[in-house]
């Protein structure tokens, strides 16, 4: 006898085929079974949707998870707890723990604990350099074979160039991806926030936007002579996102993300130096913010990656200078992104493709569709309904979010893992 | 360096590189080399064509196997032949090379034989000296007799060179013994293949007339030959491959791997062998496959015939002052 879940009255989503439609969706054995029209109930077990949206579960591609070695402020546990509360099937796990991710055993530990936790799929990167030293390749043919997705040195950017060649020609021999944190990190050094009005009133040191698009200008060339495949992590600047269009244009093989941080906020969110709104790259003037709602817009990025980044009071109760960098986001990640669709500026496929289909397949992830066969994971949210960001609600073991008491529209109702039921909303 | 006297069948001075050889040159120095295999066999290995010759090893670089073979050359022929180790490390390089040629060209050698750390080096010498001189390896750029050797070692177990799909695998990039080969086969109208990592293969290789692979499976599928390359760290700035264990398990040569050559594949390797970096050490022992120990036979032979032929070419030419 198979396990056999009918979603009925739903409005089905799905960007991968363009289909947006009201239907049913059938589940069976932990895939899906039939969608479109109205199926026959038989002995399936049925969840009436009345009509909220269903949708592929999102795909969060850049997560700091903290386990192992920080579990005082995240935990797969908590971070997968967290991710099911708002959509998210699938995580993909930044390799800067401690130790790093920089060898199969760790790999495959990540894979176990996922196993364990039996809530959101825990997925990770491992360290493009040894100990992300920048200066040793990690085994990246061995480490893909565990099952690393990619390879990246998270929030540092591959500094050296010459290893930043060999990352990108040696990955392109197994056909893998290097993901960079897009920033020269000499010019980055000891800044806190953005350069401009509102760092020199506030007397911070500040970061020059244009070590955005050095790092990225200089990536560009050296995926262009490697033929790598290139990802750049969170873009947050006009230039850099002009450049990457001038790149796709020619054909490159590169892709990019943005975390919602850079279209909901701009550099004023740090007004009387909130901590909270401290972030790596930096929030940036309201000219960049807009630049990133429209590459969102043409398609230019390919992504959106909530950049969930957990911090405890101890490391953000800080002077701003000295605070850590972070915004955790997994359960603000749909509804930030719906403003995009509620504001006019991205289509609601558009919006969810940036969550679902598109960084599935820059991971090549068989994640993030509806259809025939596949894994049934996915999330039913009501669009439309308003509430308004209570931190302390959230399920994340950090706080560290600036959106506390922010009004939005869209609300996470269920998530669906293979079949199963990971997360239910109350209220 | 062409002394362009036109009755002689090896119209060169020096023996700097495969590369300007034509096939005919090519298989005299293999004819030639065949008869040296012979006499190596023999209790009595000497001659006396170099009598009276001096030949001088003049190295700029460790080297135990390159030298020892040349020694025996020229001494099985009936020269005088001496070893110079020179530690192009320590000093000034560029001011030494020419000042050790000119030091040395007082001496009147007849034959030197030069390896040197950087490429083009020895090029730069024999442009400074009298006699001839044969690049026993300079940098990354060329190693005739190795290429020589291999080649007498293939076509001893093969029969021929021609139409032969050979496979050449690990660091292309700063291997000599690659570009040797790769010209030598070229010119003798093999099919050259490279695998390698992309970070251990030169920029537009497949200019220099091979076929790239980057998978062992891919690369060996239904060769003749396989050449495998040392892993040369001593040459390596900073990672070219991250570990020992991932560069075997994808880039060593093993049984498993093998399976995709031809089953009478023949194995080989310039030697110093890195056991368990770039091959197996069941594969590089095995009596039926591996060509590895005919390689060094085969090494003293092609430098007796190089030296031969080369100083031949002196006796015709202008007197030594």
């Amino acid at each position: 006898m198979s396990a056999r879940t009918l979603f009925r009255n739903a409005r089905l989503l799905d960007p991968a085929s363009g289909l947006d439609q009201p239907g049913d969706l059938l589940v069976e054995d932990g895939r899906i079974a039939a969608l479109g029209r109205p199926c026959a109930a038989g002995d399936a077990e049925i969840v009436d949707c009345a009509g909220a949206c269903l949708a592929p579960g999102l795909v969060d591609m850049r997560v700091e998870l903290r386990e192992p070695g920080a579990e005082h402020q995240e935990s797969m546990e908590t971070g997968a707890a967290a991710a099911v509360a708002g959509g998210v099937t699938t995580i993909v796990a930044l390799p800067n723990t401690e130790p790093v991710i920089d060898d199969m055993a760790l790999v495959e530990f990540v894979a176990r604990r996922s196993r364990d936790v039996g809530l959101a799929r825990i997925r990770t990167y491992a360290a493009a350099t040894k100990g992300l030293k920048g200066r040793e390749l990690t085994e990246f043919g061995l480490l893909a074979a565990a099952g690393a997705l990619a390879f990246t040195d998270a929030g540092r950017a591959i500094a050296d160039a010459v290893v930043m060649r060999r990352a990108l020609a040696y990955a392109r021999t197994f056909d893998l991806l290097v993901m960079q944190h897009p920033e020269e990190p000499s010019l980055a050094a000891g800044g806190a926030m953005t350069e401009g009005e509102v760092a020199t009133r506030l007397g911070l040191a500040a970061i020059t936007p244009a070590a955005e698009v050095i790092m990225v200008e200089r990536d560009l060339r050296l995926a262009e002579i490697t033929g790598g495949r290139l990802h750049i992590a969170h873009v947050s600047t006009e230039a850099a996102i002009e450049a990457i269009r001038g790149a796709k244009r020619r054909g490159l093989a590169v892709t990019c993300d943005t975390a919602p941080h850079y279209f909901a906020l701009n550099e004023t969110a740090v007004g009387d130096y909130r901590t909270f709104a401290k972030v790596s790259p930096p929030l940036r003037s309201e000219w960049d913010r807009r630049a990133v709602v429209a590459g969102l817009a043409d398609g230019t990025i390919d992504a959106i990656a909530s950049d969930h980044s957990p911090h405890d009071q101890e490391s953000k109760r800080l002077p701003f200078a000295s605070a850590a960098s972070g915004i955790i986001g997994l359960e603000t990640l749909l509804p930030l992104t719906l403003e995009l669709y509620h504001n006019g500026h991205l289509g609601l496929l558009d919006a969810l493709r940036a969550l679902t289909e598109r960084p599935a397949a820059i991971l090549r992830l068989p994640a993030g569709r509806l259809a025939i066969g596949v894994a049934a994971d996915f999330v039913i949210f009501d669009l439309d309904q308003p509430w308004r960001i209570d931190v302390d609600a959230l399920r994340s073991k950090s706080k560290n979010s600036p959106y506390d008491g922010r009004p939005v529209q869209g609300r996470v109702l269920r998530t669906v893992i293979a079949g199963r039921s990971v997360f239910l909303h109350r209220g | 360096m062409n002394t362009g006297i036109p009755f002689l069948p090896f119209p060169h001075r020096h023996l700097l590189g495969i590369e300007g050889l034509s096939p005919d040159e090519i298989t005299l120095l293999l004819d030639r080399s065949e008869s040296y295999v012979e006499q190596n066999r023999q209790v009595d290995k000497k001659q006396a064509l170099l009598r009276g010759r001096t030949v001088i090893n003049l190295f700029f670089e460790n080297s135990t196997r390159t030298r020892t073979s040349f020694e025996l050359a020229g001494k099985r022929l009936g020269g005088d032949v001496i070893n110079m180790s020179v530690q192009a490390s320590s000093i000034k390089k560029g001011e030494t090379l020419i000042d050790t040629a000119m030091t040395l060209t007082a001496m009147h050698p007849d034959v030197l034989v030069v390896r040197h750390p950087e490429s083009g080096a020895v090029q730069l010498l024999a442009e400074k000296v009298d006699g001839a001189v044969i690049n026993a390896g300079d940098g990354s750029h060329e190693h005739p007799t190795q290429a020589l050797l291999d080649a007498l070692t293939i076509r001893r177990r093969k029969g021929r060179l021609q139409g032969l799909v050979v496979a050449i695998c690990g660091d292309i990039l700063h291997s000599r013994v690659a570009r040797s080969n790769i010209a030598l086969l070229n010119i003798m109208g093999a099919r050259v293949r490279v695998v390698a990592p992309r970070t251990l293969l030169p920029a537009e290789i497949e200019r220099l007339g091979v076929e790239v692979f980057h998978d062992m499976a891919g690369g060996l599928k239904e060769v003749d030959i396989v050449m495998m390359l040392r892993l040369q760290t001593e040459r390596f700035h900073g990672s070219f491959v991250p570990s020992i264990r991932e560069y075997f398990h994808f880039f060593g040569l093993d049984y498993a791997k093998l399976a995709a050559a031809k089953p009478d594949a023949l194995i080989m390797h310039p030697g110093p062998m890195n056991r368990g970096v770039e091959i197996d050490t069941a594969v590089a022992d095995d009596i039926d496959r591996s060509a590895i120990r005919q390689q060094v036979e085969m090494g003293v032979a092609v430098r007796m015939a190089c030296l031969e032929v080369l100083t031949r070419n002196l006796s015709d030419a202008a007197p030594a002052k």
